[in-house]
């Protein structure tokens, strides 16, 4: 054999087929290229395995000389395809979120944020890609909550507890029931629009959206399921319902989406969610409603504060804001809006019997619900930087389907 | 000025000859050799084409070096091997037998029953074979014909050959040394479940065989591919899909034991005939 080895290996009675590389890869690490290790060992196979394993790295092998005593097997020195392998390759930017990048490469693809990335690979397309137009400094701390409150619609609702409501009352919730699932189904379906597009450098992000579909899920479940619970019918759903809620999955553009969708739909939803829980006539529905609104909070959490974020940065961002309520109030200006006999089943629940003066009492309630809705979406407008009497205009223009 | 050209002929054994050769068509081209390649269904047309001019190089077996080396010998020209891969030298096969096999040593498998790769597969049965033959012991061949005209590089047939030993189908079973451990790690051989009875000598593998005198397209070929870097991220994926880590010069050192073999057996004649009777591409 030529020079000395610089460091060396016993590898026992382990082989090749049992892992026997891998403390030949570890001992050949702390060596430069062209170093030196010598390879001890008792396997019988190892005067073949090791060989062939070096030819395939890239490393060459040594033969001890005839007579030499003891385990010896053979010289390893180390080649430069470990090395090579390495050569160009750079972090996916810093770990942790505190460090983000403005605008991720698109070769970082799919790479974990803050791996060590191998030269070469595919450049993945996701358009979503500006710090500025995705993130919120929240969005880790509202997905750890959001994560934590996940709850089991076969467990967290009282299916079993007893109640008998009158036909007519079980009629009102079943249409409510018909109406949420169709407004949570437009609700999975727009973050699912914008989660495949968004840069996973920002995957606190993906991260929270993706609960917010398994949120609108478990809502869509849970609604059905109370609409069925007495019966094997559902309620209806109205064209002009369907036609405000395409509106809202039609559109591309994520923070206009968001807008629409969290800060003024949503928004709405947590009050009409709210007022469901306090006249709902029976326990399921109470339930089913309180969870969903829980939930739903959280999306106009994030939505607020990513757009809030956006507008500070970006001035213009308020004008894209209103052409977008005018564009969908222009869409939707020949359609009916919301679906006559869900705002008929709201009175009906607020009403609570047949009396005229209940049926009065219920009407005011479900207009108090209304008036409610449009305090809410203009106070969420003026924190977005709209004046108050602008933030009063724009929200008399959203959808009366309100979602 | 024109640029050089090559014609190379690779044998399409795998899907993946398509990606690599797709690969390093776009970078040789991209250095300036203005470079193509056909497919060859067996290497037996490649050799023949290359030997006639048809194409400028062919990626060859070891087995097809041979043939080419014969043909062109025949037809008063000469080959060479202008470069091959670091994993195409110094290989060797394994004779192997299940642990709790009573033959201890190569001589015990005398008149015993010994699974080999397909009739042209040179690491799995034409060396194997005679190295058996070289140290007088006399087996009964039964031979495992996955891709014949492939030349041993579809591994069909060694694997089959591995299962047959573990089956308790054959005694012993031939593999090259790199397919054993592979064999062992991918579980179709239990880890301590065989025993290396015999080694042949090192030899080498394949090579990019060409005409000579080399044209200018053919030398800036050769030159290109040893300058391929397992550093560069554009050919690295290439290189690993054909298992190499650096191109080496080409050398014909290591193909005597597969031209004793090839003689002993009666494959091809001294002037590059197909003389293998049952051997049909």
């Amino acid at each position: 054999m030529s020079a000395a080895p610089v460091a060396e290996v016993d590898l026992g009675e382990l082989g090749f087929g049992r892992g026997a590389h891998l403390l030949v890869q570890r001992a050949l690490a702390g060596l430069p290229r062209g170093g030196r290790l010598a390879v001890s060992g008792r396997d019988p196979a190892l005067r073949v395995h090791l060989p062939a394993w070096c030819r395939g790295r890239g490393h060459r092998v040594e033969w001890p000389d005839r007579g030499e005593a003891g385990d010896l097997v053979a010289v390893v020195v180390r080649g430069s395809a470990d090395d090579d392998r390495w050569f160009g390759a750079e972090r996916a930017g810093a770990a942790l979120p505190s460090a983000l990048s403005s605008r991720p490469p698109a070769r970082w693809g799919l790479g974990a944020r803050g791996a060590l990335l191998e030269a070469g690979g595919p450049e993945a397309r996701f358009d979503l890609d500006d710090r500025d137009l995705v993130w919120a400094d929240i969005a880790p701390n509202l997905y750890a909550q959001a994560a934590a409150r996940q709850w089991d619609p076969q467990t967290a609702v009282p299916w079993d507890d007893p109640f008998a409501l009158p036909a007519d009352v079980e009629a009102a919730v079943v249409q409510v029931m018909t109406y949420l699932v169709e407004n949570e189904q437009a609700a999975l379906v727009v973050p699912a629009r914008f989660v495949g597009r968004i840069h996973p450098h920002f995957r606190e992000v993906v991260q929270l959206l993706a609960v917010q579909m398994a949120d609108e899920a478990r809502h869509m479940e849970v609604f059905s399921r109370r609409a069925l619970l007495r019966g094997a019918e559902m309620g209806t759903s109205s064209a002009g319902g369907r036609q405000s809620l395409f509106t809202l999955v039609a559109e591309s553009d994520f923070a206009l989406a968001s807008f629409l969708l969290s800060v003024l739909g949503e928004g709405s939803f947590v009050d009409l969610l709210s007022f469901l829980h306090e006249n709902a006539p029976d326990p399921v529905t109470r339930r089913i409603c309180w969870l969903a609104m829980q939930d739903e909070r959280r999306h106009v959490v994030f939505g607020m504060a990513h757009l809030e974020h956006q507008a500070q940065l970006d001035p213009l961002l308020r004008d894209r804001l209103r052409a977008a309520i005018h564009r969908r109030h222009d869409a939707l200006v020949d359609t009916a809006g919301l679906n006559a006999d869900v705002f008929d089943a709201l009175v009906v629940l607020a009403a609570g019997g047949w009396h005229p003066d209940d049926v009065s009492g219920g009407f005011d309630r479900v207009q108090a619900l209304q008036h409610a809705m449009d305090q809410g979406r203009q106070r969420r407008l003026v924190r977005l930087g709209f004046r108050a009497d602008e933030a009063a205009e724009l929200s008399a223009l959203h959808t009366r389907n309100f979602m | 000025m024109l640029a050089p050209t090559v014609l190379m002929g690779a044998v399409a054994y795998d899907p993946k000859v398509v990606t690599i050769w797709e690969g390093f068509r776009t970078w040789l081209r991209g250095r300036g050799l203005d470079f193509d390649f056909v497919l060859y269904s067996h290497y037996e047309r490649q050799v023949e084409d290359l030997v006639a001019g048809r194409i400028d190089a062919a990626w060859n077996s070891p087995l097809a070096w041979l043939r080419a080396e014969r043909l062109a010998a025949a037809h008063g020209t000469s080959v060479r091997a202008l470069t091959m891969r670091d994993t195409d030298q110094d290989l060797t096969s394994v004779v192997v037998v299940r642990a709790d096999s009573p033959v201890g040593q190569l001589a015990g498998l005398a008149g015993r029953v010994v699974a080999v790769g397909a009739l042209d597969s040179p690491q799995a049965t034409l060396i194997p074979l005679g190295h058996l033959a070289a140290a007088g012991v006399t087996v009964d061949v039964r031979r495992f014909d996955v891709g014949v005209g492939l030349h041993g590089d579809h591994i069909g047939g060694e694997r089959d050959a591995a299962r047959a030993l573990v089956a308790g189908e054959v005694d012993a079973a031939c593999m090259i040394d790199a397919n054993h451990l592979a064999f062992v790690q991918e579980g179709t051989l239990p880890p301590e479940g065989t025993r290396i009875v015999a080694q042949t000598a090192r030899y080498d593998h394949c090579n990019m065989t060409v005409r000579a005198p080399e044209s200018d397209g053919v030398r800036l070929f050769g030159t290109l591919l040893l300058g391929m870097s397992y550093a560069d991220p554009q050919v690295r994926p290439l290189l690993d899909l054909e298992g190499l880590t650096a191109w080496r010069e080409g050398r014909t050192t290591g193909y005597d034991a597969l031209a004793d073999a090839v003689d002993a057996s009666g494959f091809y004649s001294p002037d590059g005939r197909v003389t293998a009777t049952d051997y049909r591409p």
